[in-house]
């Protein structure tokens, strides 16, 4: 199919799927609509019955916790797929970095001493946040998924301060891959903890509490720090992965750079 | 169609024209890193469109930590769907990245329409 004719295919399909669209978007309720039944229900859930400030992650971690699992396992089995399609190949050699120096950034040249600074002086303030991020994430906006990117990316100051090997001895993979399993089964073990006590997968075993309190909403802060350990370190071995594409391996030398020949 | 209730329709438009602008940056993608990012893009339109659904006119958000219970906030449920959303369109990217990274590794080209023959 020349590209011509495949932009017209896509045309025809576009415009059909627009009028569909606009045909479904014409009958839903209108933007700012007042009726949110579902919603409703979910946020009276949250705080009368579950002591959950935050009705959202009542929603994910309590209510549909199960979803959550999965959603769990899609990050999971992503993590793993890049390592297996990322691993290193027989015909790549690794290179040690940052030996003859520090600033060994995929040829970016030196790092600026103020960013080298920030990099250092923020890290700290960064994984607090992080910290605080999962583990109010009942009480506040927040939570495991996002405190756990906040805690990977906050690692990776240390590679924008341009020292790729402090940033290899403050992440050993194998801990990250040790964590992020075990942090991916204590979610199921939660689960089978709510199975064996109330005979519903997933359940509330743990007391509610009162509302607004750090320890309250029952299990949710407890999955919530399970998919933090979970999200921070299966971000931690994906970016380490695609790191190690750029910085470390380099193709055996003689061969084409097409690489088409074998 | 009174002028407001073309007005409510917009955000709705609006994801419904990110997921066809992305679906034709897919189409006539000539990188791979392109068609990803592309579909970041039709990603994108699910988020407007589920916080479009979930939006409720004068409504805070749906935390009540600071705000007294039975105040007005929008709908909680499609913020956990948003949530869920974004850590999928987040992971299914890098899975996707990784792909390319080893497709320009096997055949040397970035280019979708290059991939034309399967090779072991």
């Amino acid at each position: 199919m020349t590209r011509r004719v495949r932009v017209v295919v896509f045309a025809v399909a576009a415009v059909g799927m627009a009028v569909l669209l606009v045909w479904a978007f014409a009958g839903a309720r209108p933007f700012g609509t007042s009726i949110h039944p579902y919603g409703d229900l979910a946020v009276r859930a949250a705080l009368e019955q579950r002591a959950t400030a935050n009705t959202v992650a009542s929603v994910t971690f309590d209510q549909r916790g199960l979803d959550t699992m999965g959603e769990e396992f899609i990050l999971f089995a992503a993590v793993l797929g890049t390592s297996i399609l990322l691993r290193r190949e027989p015909d790549e050699l690794a290179r040690t970095v940052g030996e003859e120096g520090t600033e060994d950034r995929a040829g970016s040249g030196p790092t600026p001493e103020m960013v080298r600074l920030f990099g250092y002086v923020v890290l700290p303030f960064v994984v607090v946040v992080g910290i605080y991020v999962v583990a109010h994430g009942h009480l506040s906006p927040g939570g495991g998924f996002q405190g756990g990117i906040v805690l990977a990316t906050g690692l990776h100051l240390l590679y924008i301060a341009g020292d790729y090997p402090a940033l290899r001895r403050l992440r050993p993979q194998r801990v990250f891959e040790v964590s992020e399993a075990a942090a991916a089964a204590s979610y199921v073990l939660l689960g089978l903890a709510g199975l064996a006590v109330t005979g519903a997968f997933l359940a509330n075993v743990l007391p509610y509490g009162t509302l607004g309190q750090l320890a309250s909403a029952g299990t949710v802060p407890l999955l919530n720090t399970a998919v933090g350990v979970e999200v921070g370190s299966g971000t931690v071995l994906l970016l380490a992965e695609f790191l190690e594409q750029t910085l470390v391996l380099r193709e055996r030398s003689g061969r084409p750079d097409t690489g088409g020949s074998r | 169609m009174s002028p407001q209730s073309l007005l409510g329709l917009l955000p709705y438009l609006v994801a419904g024209w990110l997921f066809l602008i992305g679906l034709y940056g897919i189409v006539t993608s000539r990188n791979l890193i392109h068609t990803v990012v592309s579909l970041s893009v039709v990603q994108s339109s699910t988020y407007v469109l589920l916080l479009t659904v979930g939006f409720r006119a004068g409504a805070t958000a749906p935390v009540f930590s600071d705000i007294a219970p039975g105040a007005i906030v929008v709908d909680p449920l499609v913020q956990a769907l948003a949530l869920t959303d974004v850590v999928v369109g987040a992971t299914v990217s890098a899975l996707l990245l990784a792909l390319a990274v080893q497709s320009h590794k096997r055949s040397g080209t970035l280019d979708p329409d290059q991939l034309r023959t399967l090779s072991g």
